[in-house]
């Protein structure tokens, strides 16, 4: 193919564009997105106040610690479905133990939530990677344990339920205070997010979880443990589960047993519209991230523009249809890219 | 079935031609016979906790609480044969009861309501199908989606009111016999259903089509396999039983709301797999399927007996889904590693892909 001929002007541009979008496969999301923010900020002028915008990216925040792990085991070619019962059980610990011992530092508060997270991850990726079980088989068991173990510990403590009163000031303020302007609270999930990018995208150990997802044997053929490998991606799922959980414990300060109940769909919810594939071995946490946001504008918007009465029981169902028409659209325009690419090839 | 030396089948023998069954019948006939044992032990279980439990009647009765999930286990168990999963049978049993339950306000006959219900879980069964064949979406993502959109469609339309009043003739299934016997009605009609679902996978076509899809998707379609359509006719086979279920919960409750049948999908779907159906297809029975619902409901029933709450069996219910698989293949890791211990190359030997 003579790259260089002048007559072919116009076909390098195009291939360029063909190129930047099929590098940058959030661009279609991040449209969805804009498109969102700009019918909202029209419709209701509160949506960009500061205090509105806050809202948002405290919501996002915990969805996002969680997303990660997820990200990593889809990425994988896994999935966890017991993330958001991980979650409540280490909501529900740590407020039990802060209740117990007022003393206990804040990061110690935020380690022990991520050791329990660790332990239930742990569980599961011993199931897949060495008992061999499938991942949605064994989380959709481990789902239904962890939150049962949630009753079992909170019948055992005989602790239901933990409002701000039982818990220490110093930790609440993990949700309020601010480090140079920014509060503390959002910190947490920007450097996880700046660390899971770096990690996915320029370490070893990183690149070989898309290996892995990708083609497992061409993986294993390469000198890949992707035992190992798959383990590694539900301990980490699971201690960002348990961290999210405690971060979910500060900034609501209000947990009983049914804390992050469903959750897990969300959280698949955010990584699938991101553009990882349920395939495995494509996707990233940058697209994670706008679908989080994503979600949270969603959720924001539905409540300013409508009766906030009836947008809780409709949300669901908006919920659904953005899933589906991200999903629908990523397709599409995959199919279309991966047509022209094949002319070009041609 | 004379027995054929079983040790070199599980150990992974090539078994050719019309041979295939006898290699496969052994394996599958192990397995239910482990749920009848289980099942046994489940009703032995029972009988000590509760004198009354022997009871034929009680027993009967008892039933009609997991009468739904089994129905909604039958077309679960078909799809995850092909290969496939459907994860909004739950919200679509709500969807239908709740469509259901609006058109009874708005003045309908109360069977051209159960109609309409019908007929909106057979068109969202039709729209999964038509988004997983046309756009080509995992069905995994699709039905999660849709998972969230008629569970969200069934809470918007009712919000969080509640409707029943409905007449006689409609309500309470639970409570009629079949003539003079003590057999309810939902367990009438899941015997039919299961019947039928037994004779559709394993006595036509279609069934083995099903099959064929699961094994190997591709090689299907080369051998003229219509796979879309076979997928289509599924999915909206999957939402009209759906929504049937979702009418008999209605009438067993005698009320419709908008949460209703939550989280039934993931018991049809641990009902199919304890039943021994491949999640990643082209293996499972309907007979395992349904052996593997009495197990888990009458399970249930018995923790209810002895005073466990409901939150707190999701461990049990979820010890037996991961045993289910886990130790099966345990087993099987360990017969190959103990046949290349003595030396034979059994382990070596590829394994057999299951029918």
């Amino acid at each position: 193919m003579s790259v260089a001929a002048p007559g072919r002007r116009f076909t390098m541009d195009r291939r360029r564009l063909v190129n930047t979008v099929a590098r940058f496969r959030e661009f279609g999301i991040l449209l969805v997105l804009l498109l969102l923010v700009v019918i909202t900020a029209i419709g209701n002028h509160n949506f960009l106040s500061s205090t509105n915008i806050e809202g948002i990216a405290l919501d996002t925040a915990i969805l996002v610690i969680l997303a990660i792990g997820e990200t990593v085991v889809i990425l994988t070619r896994n999935i966890d479905l017991s993330v958001g019962a991980v979650l409540g059980f280490s909501a529900l610990f740590v407020g039990v133990v802060l209740k117990v011992h007022p003393g206990i530092p804040v990061p110690i508060a935020l380690l022990l939530g991520a050791a329990v997270g660790l332990l239930f991850g742990l569980g599961n990726g011993l199931l897949v990677a060495f008992g061999e079980v499938p991942a949605i088989i064994a989380t959709l068991g481990t789902l239904g344990i962890y939150r049962g173990l949630i009753f079992v510990y909170s019948t055992g403590s005989n602790q239901h339920e933990i409002t701000a009163s039982d818990l220490p000031n110093n930790f609440l303020a993990l949700a309020t205070q601010t480090f140079l302007g920014v509060k503390l609270f959002l910190i947490i999930p920007v450097l996880l997010i700046l660390a899971a990018g770096y990690w996915l995208g320029q370490t070893q150990s990183g690149r070989e979880m898309y290996a892995v997802g990708g083609n497992s044997t061409a993986a294993r053929l390469a000198g890949i443990n992707s035992r190992r490998t798959v383990l590694l991606a539900f301990a980490l799922s699971g201690a960002l589960a348990g961290l999210g959980g405690v971060l979910y414990l500060a900034r609501y300060a209000q947990v009983d047993t049914l804390a992050g109940n469903g959750m897990e769909l969300n959280v698949i919810a955010a990584v699938v519209i991101g553009g990882t594939s349920t395939l495995g071995g494509v996707g990233g946490v940058l697209g994670t991230l706008i679908g989080c946001v994503l979600l949270s504008v969603i959720n924001n918007s539905l409540v300013l523009l409508t009766d906030p009465g009836s947008a809780q029981f409709w949300s669901r169902a908006v919920y659904g249809l953005v899933i589906l028409g991200a999903v629908v659209a990523d397709a599409l325009i995959t199919g279309r890219l991966q047509r022209a690419l094949r002319r070009r090839r041609a | 079935m004379s027995a054929p030396p079983s040790e070199q089948t599980a150990g992974g023998q090539i078994v050719t031609g019309p041979a295939t069954w006898r290699g496969i019948a052994p394996r599958l006939a192990r397995w239910e016979l482990l749920l009848v044992v289980l099942l046994i032990g489940v009703l032995i279980y029972n009988a000590q906790l509760s004198q009354y439990f022997w009871d034929s009647q009680n027993i009967l009765d008892d039933t009609s609480n997991f009468m739904e999930i089994g129905l909604l286990a039958l077309p679960t168990t078909l799809i995850i044969i092909a290969g496939h999963i459907d994860l909004s049978v739950g919200s679509t049993a709500a969807l239908a009861s709740v469509i259901f339950a609006d058109r009874f306000q708005a003045g309908w006959n109360v069977w051209l309501c159960c109609l309409a219900a019908l007929a909106i879980g057979a068109l969202a069964g039709l729209f999964n199908g038509l988004i997983i064949t046309r756009v080509k979406i995992p069905s995994l993502v699709v039905t999660l989606g849709t998972f969230a959109l008629y569970r969200g469609l069934a809470n918007g339309i009712l919000g969080n009111t509640e409707v029943s009043g409905f007449p006689d003739s409609f309500v309470g299934i639970d409570l009629r016999y079949l003539g003079t016997t003590h057999i309810p009605a939902p367990l009438i009609i899941f015997a039919i259903a299961a019947v039928l679902t037994i004779i559709l996978l394993h006595g036509t076509v279609f069934g083995r089509y099903v099959f064929a899809i699961g094994n190997n998707e591709q090689a299907s379609r080369f051998s003229g396999v219509a796979v879309d359509r076979v997928v289509v006719i599924l999915f909206t086979l999957s939402g009209l039983v759906s929504a049937f279920a979702g009418l008999i919960l209605t009438s067993r409750l005698q009320t419709s709301r908008g949460d209703l049948a939550t989280n039934f999908e993931l018991q049809a779907i641990t009902a199919a797999v304890l039943g021994g159906a491949n999640i990643f297809g082209g293996s499972g029975t309907i007979y395992g399927t349904v052996l593997a619902l009495f197990v888990i409901g009458l399970l249930q029933n018995g923790l209810t007996l002895a005073n466990i709450s409901g939150d707190i069996q999701t461990i049990a219910i979820g010890v037996l889904l991961i045993l289910s698989i886990l130790l099966p293949g345990l087993a099987r890791r360990g017969r190959v590693a103990f046949g290349r211990w003595k030396g034979g190359d059994a382990g070596r030997t590829k394994r057999l892909p299951a029918v």
